[in-house]
């Protein structure tokens, strides 16, 4: 579904990504891990449209959509969550759900089923859907940048590090709703840093080390394979 | 010095003061561009006026005909200075919408002249009226009327309306914006739409003060919407209005106050203020959303 052909990102004369290829089937879940720097973002954001590749291509179910404007990528339907968490801190929790569903504003019913689903997954929006979105706590903008981004009703989601600096029983809420997401058939890219936890549900995963992919495979083995500990962990063995 | 005089002055300069610094900011909060060709928004939409003066059209048509074309020139704005170089750098937009600028004065010089020319103007403008206890020009009173329904029509647009909800998220985080679908050349020539149709409003509350228009005529409103937005805080829309009004309390003043032969140095006095507000707070009295990047 996700074809993703040596991309290239550059950041001047920092070269971010170096030549990356991965695929994601329909309906899979596919976890991107690396260490910090290793550019995972990048490569995500430049899938989103968010960043211009340098160089390769990203086909999405067969079509060449390299360099396509972000918001084309969401007519497409591919919606991105980046790692930065950013909602739109002056307007309310409703408003950027609504903002969520802009690709969609000609099908009103339809985005209020879609927004009541969310209010029921997380009742902690609901009671906060007319505050500035500001005023979450970061665990709530989590929640509220996921769903927001589900609003468009995406058939592929991509996602950067969503469980960054939350409390561990946010973090297993945020891993419950991916696994709910995945079961429910969307196709998902999933950058971590929480390695276990996202092989833990994932099919595949890659992992990155200085803009490459140095490893590929399915989850399990992925999670088993030892040497590959320290690319994504750190120091850790 | 009667209060009530001088608090309908204050509000009639500072409605249009406001309606000015509205058209600038709300540009400047999308692009983080000042559009230089503010001020020719104006002149654009006084000119219209002047040519369809003989036209014998109910008055209102005729300011209908100026309004439009001050939109038109500010959609224009945006294709031809902005959108080209947009995505290249900060400097060639200066560089184009200065241009952009000068472009127009020149051609109103050319093809009109640099003489003044008079701009229709409703018999109801230069009448006086008594309100409030004081005898005060009638287009005063318009001019409040005026901006509290733009302003509240603006207000209402921002809040209420997905395309200024999708505004005011451009405004905070253009990237993040589009990441939600939201087109970035829709965003940014509504933006240049809503800047026409506030210089519009400004050319006929502006030029009805003098009744006539000439080429340069942009550059004072230019000007005053400029500082107003600086002391108001360039990163908010209820900030412009701020500065607007705040300005405008500045000037009156000034005009009250200062003895005749100094009267001339107000806009010396002016800035000195300006300046006593910005060493206060040098990002302007209402803070913004703390995002900011060009994108
Ligand atoms: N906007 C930018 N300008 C310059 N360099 C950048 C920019 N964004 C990323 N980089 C550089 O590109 C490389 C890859 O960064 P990227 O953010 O993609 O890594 P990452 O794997 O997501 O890291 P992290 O785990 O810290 O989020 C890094 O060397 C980084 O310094
Ligand atoms: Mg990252």
């Amino acid at each position: 579904m996700l074809d993703v052909e040596s991309l290239e990102v550059s950041y001047g004369a920092v070269r971010g990504v170096r030549g990356v290829s991965l695929m994601v089937r329909k309906g899979e879940l596919v976890t991107l891990l690396g260490a910090n720097g290793a550019g995972k973002s990048s490569t995500l954001m430049a899938i989103a449209g968010a960043v211009r590749a340098a160089a390769g291509r990203v086909r999405l179910d067969g079509e060449d959509v390299t360099g396509a404007a972000p918001e084309e990528m969401v007519r497409r339907g591919v919606a991105a969550v980046p790692e930065t968490r950013d909602v739109f801190p002056d307007l309310t929790v409703a408003q950027n759900l609504q903002l969520g569903a802009f690709t969609r504003r000609r099908d009103q019913a339809g985005v209020l089923h879609d927004r009541s689903e969310h209010f029921r997954r997380f009742p902690i929006l609901a009671e906060r859907q007319r505050l500035p979105a500001g005023n979450l706590s970061g665990g709530e903008q989590q929640m509220l940048v996921i769903a927001r981004a589900l609003m468009s009703r995406p058939s592929v989601l991509l996602l950067d590090e969503p469980s960054l600096g939350l409390a561990p029983i946010v973090v297993d809420q945020i891993f419950g709703m991916i696994r709910g997401l995945k079961e429910s058939g969307l196709t998902i890219l999933l950058v971590e840093q929480n390695a276990a936890k996202a092989l833990a549900v994932s099919d595949r995963a890659y992992v990155m080390r200085l803009g490459r992919i140095e490893a590929e495979g399915p989850a399990s083995e992925i999670a088993a394979a030892t040497e590959l500990k320290s690319l994504y962990l750190g120091a850790e063995p | 010095m009667n209060a009530a005089q001088f608090v309908l002055d204050v509000l009639s300069l500072g409605g249009a003061y406001a309606l000015m610094a509205l058209g600038l900011v709300i540009v400047y909060g999308i692009l983080r561009l000042v559009n230089f060709a503010y001020g020719e928004l104006i002149m654009v939409g006084g000119y219209t006026m002047f040519l369809v003066s003989g036209s014998g059209l109910p008055w209102l048509v005729m300011a209908g005909c100026g309004l439009t074309m001050a939109i038109v020139a500010g959609i224009a704005t945006d294709y031809l200075a902005f959108r080209p170089v947009r995505e290249k750098s900060v400097t060639a937009v200066l560089i184009t919408s200065f241009a952009f600028s000068t472009l127009l004065q020149n051609a109103a010089l050319l093809f009109i002249s640099p003489r003044p020319r008079a701009v229709p103007l409703p018999e109801l403008f230069s009448r006086t009226v008594e309100f409030a206890g004081v005898i005060t020009p009638a287009r005063n009173l318009i001019t409040i009327a005026v901006a509290v329904i733009m302003l509240g029509l603006f207000s209402w647009l921002m809040r209420s309306t997905a395309l200024g909800i999708a505004m005011r998220a451009a405004a905070t985080n253009f990237r993040m914006a589009r990441m939600m679908g939201i087109p970035a050349n829709l965003i940014i020539s509504a933006a240049f739409a809503i800047s026409g149709l506030l210089a519009g409003t400004v050319a006929i509350l502006w030029i009805g003060r003098i009744g006539t228009v000439v080429p340069g005529i942009g550059l004072e409103p230019l000007l005053i919407a400029f500082i107003a937005t600086v002391i108001g805080g360039m990163r908010s829309l209820s900030g412009a209005v701020v500065g607007g009004f705040l300005l405008a309390l500045i000037d009156t003043t000034l005009n009250y106050t200062l003895p005749q032969d100094l009267l001339k140095f107000r806009d010396a006095f002016t800035f000195s203020l300006v300046i006593l507000i910005l060493l206060w707070r040098p990002e302007g009295i209402v803070r913004g959303p703390a995002s900011g990047q060009r994108t």
